[in-house]
């Protein structure tokens, strides 16, 4: 991989001037990176390394410093959602409550791992860490939409919901 | 600042508020073991991440262990460094970093200069019971100067420190969380396709195998056994004053003559010098110099000034990837270690009557960034490389002690010539404001048609970051800038870009703190930033030992020209000697 085929994927222009536009009204820019990432992800739905490198050089920081808040926080991702992401919670309740057999049947009936998506964009699939919703323990989110105690059995009956 | 009165294993101190436990008990005479921290005040880099937690203390009233690297003390402070509760949580958290860290010890580039390894042996570490997963395997990073092994990463970020607040490259990140956590670089991208300069700094300060050297020492074995090929080696200033310490010799000890004899032992054909490429350097450097400053001088706004010297490589690699907007101000001059290679393979090869294919040129050099500088496209003629192999001066004590030679008992022997033949000029190239005050003794000579009388120019010298020096010529005051490390290295080029308002003429860089002495490839300090200086003084010593100091005066560089050369940024020497600059754009 070499550093200009990094930049071959071209941004979209006007979503870029949004991003920009609310950096730009920040008065801390650097001390406001994961507030900037998560608008960034709001505006362009991921946050592919042109984006992030974007972002780094209009901070004036590294872009290994942007990977390395990418990478930590699983909230943010780098791949493009699918239009339906699924996300599992692997939280202490929901995964002692049998989470992740939820999480093995998703990936079978989607034949996809965790962070991939669909190849005709439908589904992306995530796993994530605690919504507050414990009582319903295991919980499967689709977009807005929260499932409580999901079993393997159901997964396909939700995916259905979606086709 | 008030002093604050403690108490440490019941010796009682008193110390300066803000010093923490670790600073107050070594002053008792206490070393209390630590892993993480690293403290090089003099080049402002203190690591103190308190991550690895083998530094605990107990502190009287305070229920949990406290890190002794990061708790500053408080009046009354009761500190027991040895208790058993201490030593078995020491022993506790080296059973845990050691469960997740390969075992492979006796193959490892670090074995014997480990900190890990030292630390498990003085704390008598002789199982881990704790068992268990180990954590994500990464994929070896291989560049021509670094190689990345970061399944062997502790995670104490010195490396990080290093690369982002002393150097200010920021190639390096902390990434990822939990099991997966590690330093990497932006997309965890092969090394060589970020903003890294190879300068090497973070393999000096890592404390375990995870960052480590290409070893070329096996290629350059198997060269000196083909006897098909004419093996040429050439070893910078650096080099003899820093590679007796791996032999058991004080830091700073002078080593030129054995270090030479024992490279004639190894059967290497030609043993020369970098010192004369360097008083090569000067020739064509100085003579740029004055190029531009008499242009500049009779009235053109257009030459770029000031000039920058461009014999650290680390600084090229620096300035093309974070200065683009700066890339016509460096001079042209290659390396000393890329003007040797040029003229071996020509003129010297030449002489000999051989092709260049024939020849096999060999660095030794205090640098790890030497060996990606060598591997560069523009230092290529046919496909063939200008130097060959570069070693690291630990590599050449390792090629020396597999070779069963003793270096104490080696005579001393003399360079071969003429590449063999250099200046106190070029000596001094290995320390920070070398290569400035080398030029000026030549540029000096040059401009006013008169002998130099003083030929020391301690305004240049010293430790501080950023020194700025102005030097009379007769009537022209010469402004000099120095910067080594990169970070101060960048102070200078935002004053460059924000208009030059301290109207500096000439720069010298050097990416490493100290300049070559503290170079990626010299024996590792361990923090002992005082070995930096003792260096430094041997090599102004080995100037004051030259008989001859200027580097314009040096007979084979003069014989060079008259007989092959022509005349500074002449035609040949301008194919030879000199390189172009390209912007890279790099994450």
């Amino acid at each position: 991989m070499s550093a200009s085929s990094i930049s071959d994927i071209k941004l979209d222009q006007e979503k870029l001037h949004q991003l920009d536009d609310f950096i730009d009204g920040m008065s801390n820019q650097k001390g406001e990176l994961i507030s900037i990432l998560h608008k960034a992800q709001e505006i362009f739905g991921y946050l592919p390394k042109e984006l992030q490198q974007h972002i780094a050089k209009k901070l004036n920081i590294p872009v290994s410093k942007v990977y390395g808040v990418v990478s930590f926080y699983s909230f943010f991702n780098m791949e493009p959602k699918g239009e339906h992401p699924i996300s599992v919670c692997m939280g202490t309740a929901c995964y002692v409550r049998g989470a992740e057999k939820v999480l093995n049947e998703f990936k079978k009936q989607l034949n996809l791992e965790v962070g991939e998506t669909t190849p005709d964009g439908k589904f992306s699939l995530l796993s994530l860490r605690c919504v507050g919703a414990c009582g319903l323990a295991p919980v499967v989110m689709v977009g807005e939409k929260v499932y409580g105690h999901v079993t393997p059995e159901m997964v396909k009956e939700i995916i259905k919901e979606y086709k | 600042m008030s002093d604050v009165k403690l108490t440490i294993d019941g010796k009682t101190i008193e110390v300066p508020k803000g010093t923490t436990i670790l600073e107050a008990a070594k002053k008792l005479g206490l070393f209390i073991p630590t892993l993480c921290h690293l403290d090089l005040h003099d080049i402002k880099m203190v690591n103190q991440t308190a991550s690895c937690r083998i530094c605990v203390v107990e502190v009287e009233g305070v229920r949990r262990l406290m890190t002794a690297c990061s708790t500053p003390v408080s009046e009354g402070m009761v500190v027991r460094t040895n208790t058993m509760r201490v030593l078995n949580a020491r022993k506790t958290v080296m059973e845990l970093i050691l469960s997740d860290h390969p075992k492979d010890c006796l193959i490892c580039p670090k074995s014997g200069d480990c900190e890990l390894q030292d630390l498990a042996e003085t704390l008598g570490i002789r199982e881990i019971s704790i068992t268990g997963k180990s954590q994500s395997v990464y994929k070896k990073d291989f560049s021509p100067s670094i190689i990345r092994d970061m399944n062997k990463c502790i995670m104490c970020r010195r490396c990080e420190t290093m690369c982002n607040d002393v150097q200010t490259v920021g190639a390096l990140s902390g990434i990822n969380r939990g099991f997966d956590a590690v330093v990497s670089t932006a997309f965890e991208s092969p090394l060589v396709d970020t903003v890294c300069t190879h300068c090497g700094q973070c393999v000096a300060v890592c404390p375990v195998g995870a960052l480590s050297e290409q070893d070329n020492v096996w290629t350059v074995v198997e060269a000196l056994a083909d006897p098909e090929k004419i093996v040429v080696v050439q070893t910078a200033p650096a080099v003899r004053v820093a590679l007796g310490e791996e032999f058991g010799y004080e830091p700073g000890t002078i080593v030129t003559g054995k270090m030479v004899s024992a490279l004639r032992q190894l059967g290497f054909n030609y043993v020369f010098d970098t010192d004369f490429a360097a008083d090569l350097t000067i020739m064509e450097e100085a003579t740029e110099v004055l190029d531009r400053l008499k242009r500049y001088l009779a009235g053109d706004k257009e030459v770029p000034l000031p000039i920058l010297t461009s014999c650290c490589p680390a600084w090229v690699n620096f300035i093309e990837s974070q200065f683009p907007e700066l890339l016509d101000i460096p001079s042209s001059a290659k390396s000393p270690q890329q003007m040797f290679g040029s003229i071996a393979k020509s003129y010297y090869a030449e002489k000999l009557g051989i092709p260049r294919e024939k020849m096999i040129v060999v660095s030794v050099m205090p640098c790890l960034a030497k060996k990606y500088e060598a591997s560069r496209e523009e230092f290529q003629v046919d496909n063939n490389p200008d130097v060959d192999l570069t070693i690291s001066t630990r590599e050449l004590a390792h090629l020396i002690k597999q070779a069963n030679l003793n270096l104490h008992e080696l005579e001393e022997e003399k360079f071969d010539q003429p590449l063999g033949e250099s200046t106190g000029a070029g000596v001094i190239f290995g320390t920070t404001g070398g290569v400035i005050e080398a030029a000026t003794r030549t540029a000096y000579e040059w401009l006013t048609g008169k002998e130099l009388k003083n030929i020391d120019f301690e305004q240049l010298r010293g430790m501080d970051g950023v020194r700025v020096a102005t030097v009379p010529i007769d009537d022209f005051k010469l402004n000099i800038g120095i910067a080594h490390g990169l970070g101060n290295a960048r102070i200078l080029l935002e004053e460059i870009k924000a208009g030059n308002p301290r109207n500096l003429h000439v720069i010298e860089i050097m990416a490493c703190p100290g300049g070559c002495i503290g170079g990626g490839g010299q024996p590792y300090h361990h923090g002992n930033i005082e070995i930096l200086k003792k260096r430094s003084a041997a090599l102004y010593q080995e100037d004051r030992n030259k008989p001859i100091r200027k580097s314009h005066e040096n007979p084979a560089i003069q014989e060079l020209y008259k007989t092959y050369l022509g005349k500074p940024m002449g035609d040949k020497s301008s194919v030879l000697l000199h390189t172009t600059y390209t912007a890279k754009e790099k994450v």
